[in-house]
């Protein structure tokens, strides 16, 4: 660690101005970039603080879209009252994130932004087909994230909220890493205005994905019977000491189905 | 019983200072002057070393000083020494490489010490380290103990084949001919899972030396600082006794990685008066996975032999002990003196044989870990016991009760070296069977599977020996120190008392434990007692706390100081009470003339003993304090039986311990309270053997397992609420009948998980599954079952 300068935003141009340099990171949480700064896996010259800007947080509800800024911590978007009315499965989703630490400081714009292969979030927008929205434009769900840590985002463009829609049935298991407790496989379903998804977590080589032939056979008839004898590819799956590809392969099966059964309740 | 005295579950002294923040850790303490140690260590598993180039780290911001592995040698410093030797089957000893405290030649793990800066700031220190060049040409990593032994590349150049040494006990003959006569044989696999201790409190150490009187002074994370003393001073920095001094203040947990003398101690004295200056250097928990000695990695082929009627002929047992790269302090003695002796168990298994070859791989050393061996025979005992019985249709409990030692047979000579004392098999186990409701189980099974998981029932009944130990027997068997232990008993004048020990309570609750002990043998209040451990200038000497020897060797030792407390304090009282010493009782605290009511109370005789002047001089010395050293003539022998219960999801392989029993026999109980938490902890380390961690290797010798991502550690969620209870026979050799409890947990509890998972898995076909008995694991044994 070689030292950085930090800056606190007042709004979000003046973020996006300040963090657009090579080397300067938004900060949100921080419990993604601190630790990678003290393990030498980041560098950056600069921090950009969005702690300070008011409008980044919170949540609301309108219609059938549920607005949530992307500076809310894990915890609020746990304990609203409104995602807990509109979309439970999501207010359950981010219950679940790590420790209860992690989720006083943790936001849901620093986990999408991140882009953990591990993450839970990053299935939800993709199973909601939720639509990012940033300081410049907005991005649907499928086009945001883009593999391993990677994302859609320019240097310097910040995330400032996630519109989800609200979804008729919808359910996220999550079957942990049994070390970290991110999510080994997560698999979150949903049926509504976005269509059937099903969106996988942890288990793809390229990070976060959704399943087609479940979604197909989901839009047929949604309910666990309708995905069994659907094979997941081996291939397409991530291994480590915790799961091996095939493992892998058979979980999001078994997690999906419970996902299914969980939503059709 | 009193108040505060023994059996009663008297609340801990040294919580006040834990629970409020004001425990005093080694990094807790700073010295005037102080700099920081950075070490710079291989991230490769094997290398020589060609150059170290710390020309451009001597030059940075704040660097007091740059050394390495040659400025060592150039010092003449010695290696770290190994304080065991044992011997090849043929009387060779043991391969005993050199342990440089920085690398010299070859690094030998991720991890080894290539390098140490010195300088103004911790930040500073890492900061320069970057900038040294360490010229290295890799070499192919030994990581699979099976393939180290095929020789090939060679860790070390004198240990042929890898191996440590080759050792044996029994008659291999007999326990053949046992075989040859049997009905069953009964044989398994076992790799028992590398661990990594993870103590709460990283190592740390704070070197001081003073220039003006020689005296050098080491604060470290020890749990044995009078070891350390002789370790370091005497064979690697020729430091007599009385120039060093080794202080080992509040310690955050060991579980035995922390008796080890460890390299960061010697560079960091040696550099101190080098430099002028105390240097301190904590351990990030990254280099405390890399650095600290690891914990079991056996790799074994056992057999059992069986009559038809399911009676034990005999046992025959090969394992391979991973040494890691270099020796650790006790790593030769755990496979063999605290592993193979352990063999018979229960047992009255008439003969048996082991074979145990050491070996060395490019990994961190491997040495003692809570338990230390005898985990690992229990488990291979305990997994081949169930076995049996289910090969041949036996029920778990009858085939146990069938081969016990029975009550009545104590003292009970093993065929592997040891005699049991005392002990109640039966006792044990039948409380247990109780406790668990094992007659309940059945029904539970049923309601189990109507959710649509397999619940299992296994059980582990279990021996260890510990209250290491006899000095004479560890010395046969290769210990190069005595394991005898020390204690004085200081009265002051008002009659509170000072208890100072050689043991060293690193979450042990000594300073709870031994305040009662004195506080019922003397009748003072059990406040007016504090114990004093952890500090070389302080405590006259002792051998330190492991092998659950704290009670059993340190406490007898303090009780032999309390008793001669009392028998002086009768001569004082005689005289003063003009009476002949045989007539003098003392009891609850106060001496009196037989059948009279003349009485003097301890205080009164303390301040007789240190304002002497009505006081027998011609015959006595004043002033009220005792020493005494107690050597053991056995070991304890602690037992017990665990039962535990388990659900398995069959689609995705996960494990839940749904109730666990343990009912363990540790002699008598001082403080119950204390008693139940040493076996909470135990318990759960052993679940997090058996279901959650695993040291893991790549085979170029990378730690996989190198945080806390993806090493497993056991948390609140991940175990039951235990019955935990005792049931006691009196050891039959130290005064006070105790045992000892500190391991007994992690010993007992693994195999019953395990053998829990396997009889939840029979109808799905599986007979074994590998530890640790992960989600994967588990999923795996039924797919290859089924297939
Ligand atoms: C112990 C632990 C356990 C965890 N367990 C889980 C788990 O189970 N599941 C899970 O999903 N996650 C888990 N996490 C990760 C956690 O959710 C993090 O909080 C999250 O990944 C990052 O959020 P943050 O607000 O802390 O972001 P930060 O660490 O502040 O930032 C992360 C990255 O995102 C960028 N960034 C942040 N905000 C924005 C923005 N608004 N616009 C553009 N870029 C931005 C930053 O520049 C940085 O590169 C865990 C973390 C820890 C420490």
């Amino acid at each position: 660690m070689s030292g950085f300068n930090y800056h606190k935003a007042s709004d979000v141009a003046d973020a996006a101005g300040k963090s657009s340099s090579d080397d300067a990171l938004p900060l949100a949480g921080g419990m993604t970039i601190l630790p990678s700064i003290k393990l030498g896996l980041s560098d950056p010259s600069d921090l950009v603080d969005l702690a300070g800007i008011g409008d980044l947080k919170g949540v609301s509800v309108d219609g059938d879209t549920v607005t949530i800024g992307a500076m809310t911590r894990h915890a609020d978007v746990a304990g609203s009252a409104d995602v807990q009315q509109a979309i439970p499965a999501l207010a359950a989703l981010a219950g679940g994130i790590g420790d209860a630490q992690v989720r006083n400081r943790g936001t849901l714009g620093g986990s999408i932004a991140n882009n953990d292969p591990a993450a839970d979030y990053p299935a939800a927008c993709l199973g909601l087909g939720a639509t990012i929205v940033t300081s410049n434009r907005e991005i649907a769900a499928d086009d945001f994230f883009k593999g391993l840590f990677e994302t859609a985002l320019d240097a310097g463009e910040i995330i400032t909220a996630v519109k989800f829609p609200v979804p008729a049935k919808a359910a996220y298991e999550k079957f942990p890493n049994p070390a970290s407790r991110y999510a080994l496989v997560g698999v979150f379903v949903s049926d509504g205005p976005a269509g059937t998804r099903v969106a996988v977590t942890g288990a793809g080589v390229n990070g976060v994905f959704r399943q087609g032939d479940m979604e197909a056979a989901l839009g047929g008839s949604f309910s666990a019977d309708a995905l069994e004898g659907i094979s997941v590819s081996e291939g397409d799956m991530a291994s480590d000491l915790h799961a091996a590809s095939d493992y892998r392969a058979h979980l999001v099966g078994v997690i999906a189905k419970r996902a299914v059964a969980a939503a059709a309740g | 019983m009193t108040e505060h005295g023994i059996g009663v579950s008297v609340k801990r002294k040294e919580d006040r200072r834990f629970l409020t923040g004001n425990g005093n850790y080694t990094d807790d303490i700073n010295r005037p002057g102080q700099t920081y140690a950075y070490f710079l260590r291989s991230q490769v598993a094997h290398a020589e070393i060609n150059g170290v180039d710390t020309s451009a780290a001597e030059k940075a911001d704040g660097v007091v000083a740059v050394f390495t592995g040659a400025d060592l040698a150039a010092d003449e410093v010695g290696g770290l020494p190994c304080g065991w030797g044992l011997t090849f089957q043929n009387g060779d000893p043991m391969v005993e490489p050199a342990h440089p405290a920085l690398a010299q030649g070859k690094v030998r793990h991720v991890g080894d010490a290539i390098a140490v800066v010195v300088a103004e700031t911790k930040k500073q220190a890492k900061a320069a380290a970057q900038l040294i060049e360490a010229d290295l040409n890799g070499l192919p990593a030994v990581v699979d103990m099976k393939k180290a032994i095929e020789g090939g590349t060679l860790v070390h150049d004198e240990a042929a084949e890898n191996t440590c040494y080759d050792w044996a006990i029994g008659e291999k003959a007999d326990v053949d001919a046992a075989f040859d006569g049997a009905d069953h044989v009964t044989s398994i696999d076992i790799v028992n899972n590398r661990l990594i201790p993870n103590a709460i409190e990283p190592r740390v150490a704070l070197a001081e030396y003073e220039a003006a009187s020689g005296d050098y002074t080491l604060y470290t994370t020890t749990q044995n600082p009078h070891v350390i003393r002789l370790l370091m001073g005497a064979f690697v920095l020729q430091i007599p006794e009385h120039k060093l001094k080794i202080v080992a203040p509040d310690v955050g947990g060991g579980f035995g990685s922390k008796i080890f003398h460890y390299a960061e101690e010697a560079v960091l004295t040696w550099a101190s008066a080098k430099v002028g200056r105390p240097i301190k250097w904590t351990a990030e928990r990254s280099e405390s996975f890399m650095t600290d000695a690891h914990g079991r990695d056996h790799v074994t082929h056992a057999e059992l032999a069986l009559d038809k009627e399911g009676t034990f002929l005999g046992l025959r047992v090969q394992t391979l002990a991973n040494m890691g790269s270099y020796l650790s302090t006790f790593a030769p003695a755990v496979p063999t003196y605290l592993h193979a002796t352990l063999l018979a168990g229960v047992y009255t298994t008439p003969l048996i044989y082991a074979n145990i070859r050491a070996v060395f791989t490019n990994t961190v050393p491997v040495d003692a870990y809570r338990g230390a061996g005898r985990p690992e025979a229990t488990y291979l005992l305990e997994r081949i016991v169930s076995k049996a019985a289910r090969e041949m249709g036996i029920d778990q409990v009858e085939i146990r009760r069938k081969n016990f030692i029975p009550s009545d047979a104590f003292p009970y000579q093993t065929p592997v070296a040891l005699q049991y004392d005392s002990g109640d098999y039966e006792a044990t186990l039948s409380a247990a069977l109780e406790a668990a409701d094992v007659d309940g189980f059945a029904g539970r099974r049923e309601a189990a599977a109507r959710d649509g998981k397999l619940r299992g029932l296994g059980y582990s009944t279990y021996i260890e020996a510990c209250g290491v130990a006899p000095s004479a027997v560890a010395g046969a068997l290769g210990a190069r120190a005595g394991l005898y232990e020390s204690a004085v008993v200081r009265v002051h004048p008002t009659g509170s008392v000072t208890v100072f020990t050689g043991t060293h309570s690193h979450g042990q609750s000594h300073e709870t434990t031994f305040a009662q002990l004195v506080s019922e043998q003397l009748g003072v209040d059990f406040e007016a007692v504090d114990v004093v451990h952890g500090d070389t200038s302080k405590i006259q000497f002792g051998m330190g706390t492991y092998g659950s020897r704290s009670l059993a060797v340190g406490g007898e030792a303090i009780l032999r100081a309390a008793n001669k407390i009392v028998d002086k304090g009768r001569k004082i009282a005689a005289h003063i009470l003009e009476a002949s010493e045989a007539d003098i009782e003392f009891a609850d605290g106060s001496y009196t003339v037989k059948g009279t009511d003349k009485a003097m109370a301890f205080g009164e005789v303390a301040l007789a003993a240190y304002v002497p002047h009505n006081y027998p001089h011609e015959t006595l010395e004043p002033g009220l304090e005792e020493s005494a050293f107690y050597d053991p003539l056995n070991f304890t022998f602690p037992g017990g039986c665990h039962v535990c219960e388990v659900d398995v999801d069959p689609d995705t392989g996960v494990v839940d311990v749904v109730n666990f029993t343990a009912v363990d026999d540790v002699g008598r109980v001082i403080n119950p309270m204390i008693v139940e938490g040493q076996v909470h902890g135990g318990v759960t380390q052993g679940i997090g053997q058996a279901l959650l961690e695993n040291a893991v290797y790549d085979e170029n010798g990378q730690l996989l397992s190198g945080s806390y991502m993806d090493y497993t550690m056991p948390r609140a969620d991940d175990v039951p609420s235990y019955h935990v209870s005792t049931e006691e026979t009196l050891c039959a050799h130290n005064s006070l009948g105790v045992k000892g409890v500190g391991e007994v947990g992690a010993i007992g509890s693994t195999p019953a998980v395990i053998n829990a998972v396997v009889d939840a898995l029979a109808e799905k076909g599986v007979t074994d599954v590998p530890l640790p008995a992960s989600p994967q694991n588990v999923w795996r044994a039924i797919q290859e079952a089924g297939a």
